[in-house]
């Protein structure tokens, strides 16, 4: 729908549409490939009027918007739109930044069925980071159009998470999405992503510092699989979040600390 | 705050662990994890993807083969532009005339309920005569250009023609030495300048992302278009010719976009010195754009967008106007005072003092630039009713002693003067610098005043007015 009243002006100022003072239950991510429909499902979702358009990039304001599903407040954070989480870029840096270390309760991939093998890059690797996942298939009728079928539950079955198809220009099968996020985000629904298996020699390398790292960071906050990998990679800009991370972690404990003595 | 001791200590001894793993990465991680990745989602996607037949034709390709191919390639996108612009040009004229029809008619009926209220002249004269007729003004001589051409330009957005543009465009700036993606900031610049400004974000390299940003209002925004269409209409009146006026906005956007592509390359081999950093552009599949949507977001927010911005700069604007024609110092106003200290400078590039006045009082929103003026011109004239390009024509002409060069000038002015309050506004917090804000609003000034300096002195040499 081009740009809008809430793309436009002094408005442009405006990173957020809502304020989050009211109460969240659950943080939603939703990532994807730029020009896979993000924007379309946000608002659709969120019932708010952010710029949309057929080019790649044209997110550049992260947007918050918050929906309500069976009396609970989702905040839905739109991510700007990837191809990959190498951090070879800002965009890539801060998704993949966002996913690991603001650690979002689940996570919507948004990908365009009408060129799903490109599309299933990025949900590879958030698989590597984060296995709370939801995966949009979106523009199936795109799709239908020009003859492409994709298997729904085999596709499911092979990434190890659920996987919902819509059409979210004409709002069809958003009420699944937005029951499976629930489901994904309350934990009621487990998820058992799909790894990539590498090379062996990364694989055994992997698995000697994996111990060393679940002890430093702990098994339930982070995937160390990935860490494993981007340290052994030396990627700098992991290893900086990596150490604010820890920072802020020590932090919180003095604090509690802190209390006990007092 | 530094970590403690045992975190230090464990992160450290990963890292030297991995240096004994993976000395001087002879792994080859990077490489290899992506190659496997790839592999991986080719495996899955050729599982549970399944094409019947493939489509007889691509239209896809056959469409890009016209729209980006290096013959048909601009003269498709002039056609394209020319053909929105007629249709705005040509569409807004009724609709325009009919909404004047009507709030004159209600400032009629206002000034008769002030009559018989026994009103005092002043309140008369403020409320109806300024803040009043402003509004008026903002509503028929905007509206009905924005209603049209926002649609069009979204319907082409939608469509993922915007692409297509950065496509066809990239190889110019190349050359001037920016980024290929300008060409999408500044399609969006036709939108909103300010909302232009923000789009550079998509531009990584700090430099041509500057120069981006310097060059965005060198396309004219919505709130421009209008000014733009109305003196195009007085430039061709008796002729009645809805193609000459579409043609001259037109040219006026194309010399904006060779405006764009100097001053970036001046940028480039100035004051931001550098060479362009490549990138890959992906070409989005055509989507059918869901008309219905657009035409209702489109109006309905920009109406609505329209109203409220009309509502909270156009009636100040009104109002500061109709005091600045009303209070009097001596003999004169003291709107006809600063007209008349600005003239000499404004006569040298083709404009009068009143014009230049309402460039200056037009900052916080470009929108209202052709209401004050219109408004200035109405407080020190005679005539009192104006609602056709036909009134507006013996306003100016007339009345005023306008030229085909003032016109023009007063065109390119437009086109090319310091960005709206807004648009500066957001300049300073996208680039956190004062001093670029600075060059941002005095860089294009300067351009404006040196072009219609230059036009309107050869022009006037060789006697052509």
């Amino acid at each position: 729908m081009g740009l809008t009243n809430q793309s436009c002006g002094t408005r442009v100022n405006k990173e957020t549409f809502t304020k989050s003072t009211a109460k969240v239950d659950y943080v939603i991510a939703l990532a994807g490939n730029p020009n896979t429909g993000k924007s379309t499902v946000f608002n659709a979702l969120t019932g708010l009027n952010q710029h949309t358009g057929n080019w790649p990039g044209k997110t550049v304001l992260r947007a918050e918007g918050k929906y309500i599903d069976h009396g609970l407040v989702f905040n839905l954070i739109d991510l700007p739109g990837t191809y990959s989480l190498q951090a070879n870029s800002v965009e890539e840096q801060v998704t993949r930044d966002y996913l690991c270390f603001q650690k979002p309760d689940a996570t919507i991939v948004v990908v365009d069925a009408t060129c799903l093998e490109r599309n299933l890059n990025l949900v590879l690797q958030v698989l590597e980071i984060t296995s709370k996942v939801v995966v949009c298939v979106n523009l199936v009728d795109e799709a239908k159009r020009k003859k492409i079928c994709v298997n729904i539950d085999a596709l499911a079955a092979k990434l190890g998470v659920p996987v919902v198809a819509t059409a979210a220009r004409d709002g069809i099968g958003l009420d699944k999405l937005v029951k499976t996020v629930t489901e994904v985000a309350n934990g009621t629904l487990k998820t058992a992503p799909y790894y990539v298996q590498y090379h062996d020699s990364i694989e055994n390398a992997i698995k000697k510092i994996q111990p060393q790292i679940k002890l430093l960071v702990g098994e339930e906050e982070f995937n160390t699989r990935w860490l494993a990998l981007k340290l052994l990679d030396k990627d700098q800009t992991v290893l900086t979040e990596l150490e604010k991370y820890l920072r802020r972690k020590e932090n919180v404990t003095t604090e509690i600390g802190g209390e006990l003595w007092a | 705050m530094g970590m403690s001791q045992s975190m230090r200590t464990g992160l450290n001894s990963i890292l030297s662990d991995v240096d004994k793993i993976n000395p001087h990465g002879t792994l080859g991680i990077n490489d290899s994890v992506v190659s496997s990745i790839y592999y991986a989602a080719e495996s899955i996607a050729n599982e549970v993807v399944s094409q019947k037949e493939k489509p007889k034709t691509d239209w896809d390709k056959k469409l890009d083969d016209i729209l980006t191919s290096r013959v048909f390639g601009f003269p498709s996108m002039l056609l394209l532009l020319g053909v929105i612009f007629w249709l705005t040009v040509a569409g807004a004229n009724v609709p325009s005339a009919m909404i004047a029809d009507v709030l004159f008619w209600g400032q009629d009926r206002l000034t008769d309920l002030c009559n018989y209220l026994h009103a005092p002249a002043w309140f008369h004269g403020f409320f109806v005569e300024g803040i009043y007729r402003c509004l008026a003004w903002v509503i028929s001589v905007m509206l009905p250009p924005m209603a049209i051409f926002f649609p069009c330009f979204t319907l082409l957005e939608d469509l993922g023609y915007l692409p297509r543009v950065a496509f066809n465009l990239d190889r110019l700036f190349k050359k001037a030495g920016a980024h290929g993606k300008q060409a999408l900031t500044m399609s969006m610049g036709f939108g909103c300048n300010a909302a232009g400004i923000v789009a550079c974000r998509i531009i990584e390299s700090p430099r041509e992302r500057m120069i981006a940003m310097l060059t965005n209002n060198f396309v004219p925004c919505n709130g421009r278009f209008p000014t733009l269409i109305a003196l195009a209409g007085v430039l061709v009146f008796g002729m009645g010719s809805t193609f000459g006026a579409t043609a001259i906005v037109v040219g006026i956007i194309l010399l904006g976009i060779a405006v764009t592509l100097a001053v970036s390359w001046t940028l480039s081999k100035t004051l931001l010195k550098g060479v362009p950093s490549s990138f890959t552009l992906e070409l989005p599949p055509y989507r059918k754009p869901q008309i219905g949507k657009i035409i209702v977001r489109s109006i309905f927010d920009r109406t609505l967008f329209v109203l409220g911005r009309a509502i909270c700069v156009a009636a100040p604007a009104g109002a500061v106007t109709w005091l600045l024609a009303n209070i009097y110092v001596g003999d004169l106003s003291v709107l006809a005072y600063c007209a008349q200290w600005l003239n000499p400078f404004a006569q040298a590039i083709g404009l009068d003092g009143f014009i230049l006045m309402a460039f200056i009082l037009g900052l916080p929103a470009n929108e209202i630039v052709l209401p004050i003026l219109i408004m200035s011109y109405l407080a020190t004239g005679s005539m009192t009713e104006l609602d056709s390009i036909e009134d507006l024509y013996n306003l100016f002409v007339v009345q005023h002693g306008w030229t085909w060069l003032t016109a023009v000038c007063m065109m390119l002015f437009s086109l090319l003067h310091f960005p709206c309050g807004t648009t500066l506004w957001t300049i300073r917090k996208e680039s956190g610098s004062l001093k670029w804000t600075l060059l941002a609003a005095l860089m294009p000034l300067g351009i404006a005043c040196a072009i219609c300096f230059l036009v309107a002195q050869s022009v006037r040499a060789l006697g052509w007015v």
